[in-house]
């Protein structure tokens, strides 16, 4: 599979959202668990954390015409083209694989949480006990073996699928037009294209922490093209990282998230 | 910009190495590359693998598990997709099934017996264990052996002691449970199916 | 499930009730959503509660709990009505045309035969009428008034959608989208399955539950045929297995039945259970019941069992007639001080019993308790559960630490009866070993003592076959799957005249079939319906992994072995008509090519049901080789009636003037207590597990990764009900019924909506039984402390599935 651009297509409408992939993701990925609670729903973690990098989302929605429907979405990297973490990271610790996702450098990574602030899907998580960014690679080392993703292999009903990205396309829009209704694709049109791409069967405003129309921030584009290379020759990675942060945010932290990244000490 | 499997390497090494992070009784270390240059999937393909069958629901999903020739432990299981129910895909419950091999640090290693108003288990070796269970056995059995019922019948039971099995053990090994039960000659016998 | 998981796919119409497929068993629902995708199939889920399953349905019908034989039962009035049956199946394949004994009748709910006193019934006039030959006398028109289906269509014919309605709390209009539906698979070319599980079987009607929908696809012609079946989707690994070598009280292994004290020799034994006929096409099957039964006693005593001594047959436990023994009678026993020590082997009852309350109280008065697994749980730990003070408690406990499951070699069975052999890949944990091997150990020590010091009745004990180690002295499970398999342990010869062959099978040899297997003492098999999983020379053929699929249907016949014979669909032969052409052209399960059937392993050599001289009916199992839709093999009735479950919201049946099952035992402790209809306790609950979990969690709790997605107990309840409550999603409450209560999350939610029954409004609610007290420290405790010790009546499977709670907040 090397070099070829590959594409995971996330058909909704095939999920039962039985964690499968949550799991297998943690197994292959050697990620520990969180001490989480209930908190009224299925969803666990709440969120994406340091060490989930893939969730199913729960979703209890009745439609315009009174049907009950339960929502199942698999949350995790979408691989940007025009990828916002990318672009700020001050030591490319994240970059682009030559399979079209974005894989990460733990090593060079200096936890200046700029990706965590430029990401519009709410991905890369901060874990306060390594000072690192973590987040998806799909299945880099896999991809390489000529193997899936672990989440991919472990989806029982096709919900999950990986291959070239036009395959993967040309798939997922003749699934939404079986589908009908409001079933559309999501993630070609936006970010130069996503390398994981939704088949979603109700508009994407329906769906919880879903951007209708996700995008690179402006600033980010300008430190990109101009602030980037500039701080990089002068200080370094870690002093730019710190500049960037204060230019764009002024001084205060960016969110660290829902305090899960923590769990991994309780 | 160097890509390869330099990324996969330092996450394994940033999780695993430094700070102290409890994982909820699940040691990973067993998962872990042991040297530093090697992947995950470099291992698996130097890995004893063997096939097996899930241990959770009736549908006997196949598994791949990949044992390290060097510790004889088990460092990957994941689905057989060769396998012709499951072709690969796993539950949540399937796909974790590391979790309860010994990593776990849960597991039980040692017997562990509590003596009549104890408060605590204490560990023992099962040559005393075993001689002692058989001891109960038949204290208990040669004195309840009923070998006429009230319409005097021929019986030869013991009421006294039960039996709750599994549906969660290889058949060769209910079988012996089964067998060994009725030369006992219990009759509370019974196990998960009605549960 | 006498199809298996693959052949989900073949299916036009699946049909999931008493199950939550999706999330119970996920891989069996890649095979049903392949239906939906290769064949249009109609998916449908009725169940109380809208789970993940009726999220991938075409549709969800809520259904109160219990009420499934009313739903059922209102299905066959309707096939019935609108003469949807598969006519041809229906007249020659069951006992539809067979008249019934004429003292036979029904009256406001109960069946003629009813001793109140015993709450037990006669079953004489439960009979068809049989000519002077014994053969049973039919009108193939179904048109008098006393043959089964006239008498069917009599039965049901208060099931109206109306009263239907009424009771279930299911609309009209979702009642006849389902019947209609479903009913459209009675043409011959459309397979309708059913997928239930625990949803069922947990019920005092659970048996007849089964029942119900096993009429209906008898007159739909949807048993025996690809895409068809009844389908158990069992709940754990191996239960299949567990159940086929009978780790019951009722049951030897292979299904023989447990002598009791009115048999006490071997021939009364066999005079019993030996089934005859008159029926001039019948196989009846079990005309080799004393095959089985003495090469079972050869596996069980070796060179000790010989004709003189009966085989050993006195020196097997015999039982009370009438009496059971089960999971429930024993708990009743122990907490009455009767029960001195108890074997737990991989279970849980602290959790997994009904009534947690009395389950506990009575683990305390056990003098010594065995525990086998894999991790500590709170049985092995009762002593320092909740409100035990250990300095007072007198058990002896033995934890003994076991192998998981791939840390050992051995054969496992799923629901499909795919036997498949599994591989050990690692060693168990320091002092860990096999069940196998501790199983072997601790009979050892206890022969070990009969041997030196005698003992009372020491016969079976020293008797017993007892070799199954290996050179090493471990448990040596090849040798042991053989000995299941069977042997020849004499040379055995087998002459057919008709054939002119002669086969000499010599000493030693594995028996190749169950068909092969002899009463005269000259063959051993450990499980009949097993044998044959290794050839004669040893191959083990449940270690095939062929991929091979001529018929194109998924049989996978050289995947494992399947029992029986390798047949992967159960009566296959009723897919055909009575020359042997399939019903479905194109789905050809099996066809007769004029000397043989060509496709799955035949349910025998036989020629189809048109050879009137040699040809025989397809259903061998049974005594007159037709499946009985009126049959006595149920304890409260030849035809499913709908009772109320014992603890429910009604005080009448709307059906009959029977309120419950009249057949089933209560037990009379001071803790077995009941509040039917008791404004105290107004809401109907059900039990049930979660995807991440496995039974009472006592392997998943200790797993990080599952724990995280469903770290503690948790109680779903409908917004509305919610709303009138008073209680907030994520809030914690106590819910409660007359036995205890459990303190959980309130998972406020729109998939439970309140029912109409009878007029009023009523809610329900439900709650997993995956939690316990012991691990983790705070996720709650187990939901069966508000469960009911009450079954149904053929297998004591108890009533988790239906009993009446309330709920505050805390």
């Amino acid at each position: 599979m090397n070099g070829l651009e590959l594409v995971k297509l996330i058909d909704i409408s095939r999920c039962t959202a039985c964690r499968g992939c949550q799991v297998a993701c943690k197994q292959w990925n050697e990620l520990p668990a969180s001490k989480t609670r209930n908190t009224g729903s299925y969803q666990n973690p709440p969120d994406l954390q340091w060490n989930t990098w893939t969730l199913i989302r729960f979703q209890e929605y009745v439609d315009q015409k009174g049907t009950l429907k339960w929502l199942f979405r698999k949350d995790g990297c979408m691989h940007c083209t025009d990828a916002a973490c990318v672009k700020v990271c001050p030591t490319e610790a994240l970059y682009h694989t030559d399979f079209g996702s974005v894989g990460i450098n733990y090593d060079r990574c200096i936890g200046c949480k700029e990706c965590i602030t430029a990401c519009p899907f709410g991905v890369p998580k901060f874990n306060s006990a390594t000072n690192k960014i973590y987040k998806c690679d799909l299945c880099q080392t896999r991809l390489r073996a000529n193997q899936p993703p672990a989440c991919v292999l472990s989806c029982p009903t096709g919900a999950l699928q990986i291959g070239a990205k036009d395959a993967m396309l040309k798939k997922a829009y003749q699934r939404a037009k079986e589908l009908g209704g409001d079933a559309a694709v999501y993630g070609d049109k936006f970010v130069g294209g996503t390398h994981v791409i939704y088949v979603l069967p109700e508009k994407a405003a329906v769906y919880d922490k879903l951007p209708e129309k996700p995008a690179v921030p402006l600033s980010i584009i300008a430190w990109k093209d101009v602030l980037k290379p500039m701080g990089l020759i002068a200080t370094g990675g870690v002093v730019a990282g710190v500049f960037l942060h204060y230019i764009t945010h002024g001084p205060k932290n960016p969110d660290e998230g829902n305090g899960n990244e923590k769990g991994g000490e309780i | 910009m160097e890509i390869s499997r330099r990324g996969f390497l330092s996450m394994s090494g940033a999780i695993g190495s430094g700070v102290a992070l409890s994982t909820l009784g699940l040691d990973l270390t067993a998962l872990k590359a042991h040297a530093a240059e090697v992947t995950k999937m470099d291992r698996l393909r130097t890995a004893k693998q063997t096939t097996t069958i899930c241990c959770y629901c009736s549908v006997g999903c196949g598994l791949i598990c990949s044992t390290d020739k060097l510790t004889g432990k088990i460092f990957n299981i994941e689905g057989d997709p060769d396998h012709p129910i499951n072709e690969g895909s796993l539950c949540s419950k399937g796909a974790g099934l590391f979790g309860l091999t010994e990593a776990n640090e849960h597991r039980l290693r040692k017997v562990h017996y509590r003596a009549p108003k104890s408060d605590k288990w204490e560990e023992k070796d099962w040559d005393w264990t075993l001689k002692r269970i058989a001891r109960l056995v038949k204290d208990a059995r040669d004195k309840d052996f009923i070998t006429r019922n009230a319409k005097d019948q021929e019986v030869n039971r013991v009421e006294t002691i039960g039996h709750l099995g599994t549906s969660n053990i290889n058949n060769e090994e209910c079988w012996l449970l089964s067998m060994s039960c009725r030369a006992m000659g219990l009759v509370y016998i019974d196990h998960q199916a009605r549960v | 499930m006498t199809n298996h998981y693959i052949d989900l796919k073949n299916s036009d119409c699946i049909l999931i009730m008493g199950s939550n497929a999706a999330e119970h068993h996920p891989i069996a629902f890649k095979w049903i959503l392949r239906a939906k995708e290769e064949r249009n199939a109609r998916i449908v889920h009725v169940d109380p509660r809208y789970t993940r399953t009726s999220a991938r349905c075409d549709y969800h019908v809520p259904l109160r709990s219990g009420t499934d034989i009313a739903f059922l039962g209102g299905m066959i009035k309707y096939i019935i009505e609108n003469n949807l049956i598969q006519e041809e199946y229906v007249k020659h394949y069951t006992n539809a045309a067979m008249l019934v004994n004429p003292t036979y009748e029904f009256k406001d709910g109960l069946f003629s035969g009813f001793d109140k006193e015993k709450g037990q019934y006669n079953k004489d006039s439960w009979t068809l009428e049989k000519d002077e030959k014994g053969i049973p006398v039919q009108d193939l028109t179904l048109e008098n008034p006393r043959c089964v289906y006239q008498m069917l269509k009599q039965h049901y014919s208060r099931y109206t959608l109306d009263k239907v309605s009424s009771v279930t709390g299911v609309s009209k209009e979702n009642l006849l989208k389902v019947y209609n539906e479903y009913a459209a698979t009675g043409a011959r070319d459309k397979a309708g399955t059913i997928c239930y599980a625990l949803g069922w079987t947990h019920h005092t009607v659970g048996s007849q539950n089964i029942r119900t929908m096993s009429i209906i696809q008898l007159l739909l012609g949807n048993i025996g045929i690809c895409g068809g079946g009844v389908n158990a989707l069992r709940g754990e690994p191996n239960v299949q297995g567990s159940t086929d070598m009978c780790i019951l009280y009722n049951l030897l292994p292979g299904y023989l039945k447990m002598p009791s004290g009115s048999l006490d020799t071997l021939a009364k034994y066999m005079e019993k259970y030996t089934t005859k006929t008159s029926a001039p096409q019948s196989a009846n099957w079990y005309q080799n019941y004393p095959k089985y039964t003495v090469s079972f006693l050869k596996s069980f005593f070796g060179d000790k069992a010989v004709p003189e001594n009966d085989f050993g047959y006195s020196w097997l436990p015999k039982i009370d007639d009438g009496k059971h023994y089960s999971l429930m009678h024993l708990f009743d026993k122990m907490y009455e001080g009767g029960i001195k020590g108890m074997f737990a082997y991989g279970t849980n009852p602290a959790c997994s019993a009904p009534n947690t309350t009395k389950t506990r109280k009575a683990l305390e008065k056990l003098n010594w308790l065995v525990c086998v697994n894999i991790f500590d749980n709170e049985t092995s730990s009762f002593w320092k559960g909740p409100g035990v003070d250990p300095h007072k408690n007198e058990t002896e406990v033995f934890l003994l630490p076991a192998a998981a499951s791939p840390e050992k070699e051995g054969s496992q069975s799923n629901s499909g009866r795919w036997i498949q052999w599994k591989n050990k890949a690692g060693n168990p944990p320091e002092d860990a070993m096999s069940d196998g091997d501790i199983t072997m150990r601790i009979m050892d020590a206890v022969r070990e003592l009969y041997a030196k010091e005698g003992g009372v009745f020491p016969e079976p004990i020293l008797n017993l076959k007892w070799d199954y180690r290996d050179p090493k002295g471990k448990f040596d499970v090849l040798k042991t799957s053989k000995q299941i398999n069977g042997y020849f342990v004499k040379e055995v010869v087998i002459e057919d005249a008709a054939k002119g062959t002669k086969e000499i099978n010599p000493k030693g040899d594995l028996v190749p079939t169950f068909g092969k297997l002899m009463a005269d003492g000259s063959t051993s098999c450990g499980c009949w319906v097993m044998s044959g999983s290794f050839d004669q020379k040893g191959e083990n053929k449940m270690a095939k992994r062929g991929k091979a699929d001529p018929t194109g249907l998924g049989l996978y016949p050289d995947w494992s072995y399947a029992w029986p014979l390798n047949r992967r669909i159960i009566y296959n032969r009723a897919s055909c008509d009575l020359t042997g052409k399939p019903f479905n052209p194109k789905m050809k399960l099996l066809e007769w090519t004029g000397d043989k059937w060509v496709g799955d392993v035949a349910d025998g050599p036989w020629p189809p049901v048109a050879d009137l001289e040699k040809g025989k009916l397809p259903f061998i199992m049974k005594p007159d080789g037709v499946a009985s839709i009126f049959g006595a093999g149920m304890v409260e009735g030849p035809f499913p009636e709908h009772y109320e479950p014992l603890e429910g919201p009604l005080t009448q049946n709307p059906l009959s003037g029977q309120l419950v099952n009249p057949t089933i035992t209560i037990f009379k402790s001071d803790l077995d207590k009941v509040a039917n209809a008791d404004q105290k306790y107004p809401f109907v609950c059900t039990s049930y597990s979660a995807t991440e979990h496995w039974c009472t969690g006592a392997l998943t709790r200790w797993q990080p990764w599952l724990s995280e997605m469903q770290p503690e107990a948790y109680v779903e309840v409908g917004e509305k009900l919610a709303g009138q409550l008073g209680i907030k999603n994520g809030e914690r409450v106590n819910v409660t019924s007359i036995r205890g209560s459990v303190k959980c999350v309130a998972m406020v939610t729109k998939r439970f909506q309140p029912f109409i029954v009878e007029g009023k409004v009523v809610h329900q609610v439900g709650l997993p039984f995956n939690y316990g007290w012991l691990y983790p420290e705070d996720s709650g405790d187990s939901a069966n402390f508000l469960t009911i010790a009450v079954g149904c009546p053929n297998t004591f499977c108890p009533e988790y599935k239906a009993f009446m709670v309330n709920i505050a907040k805390i």
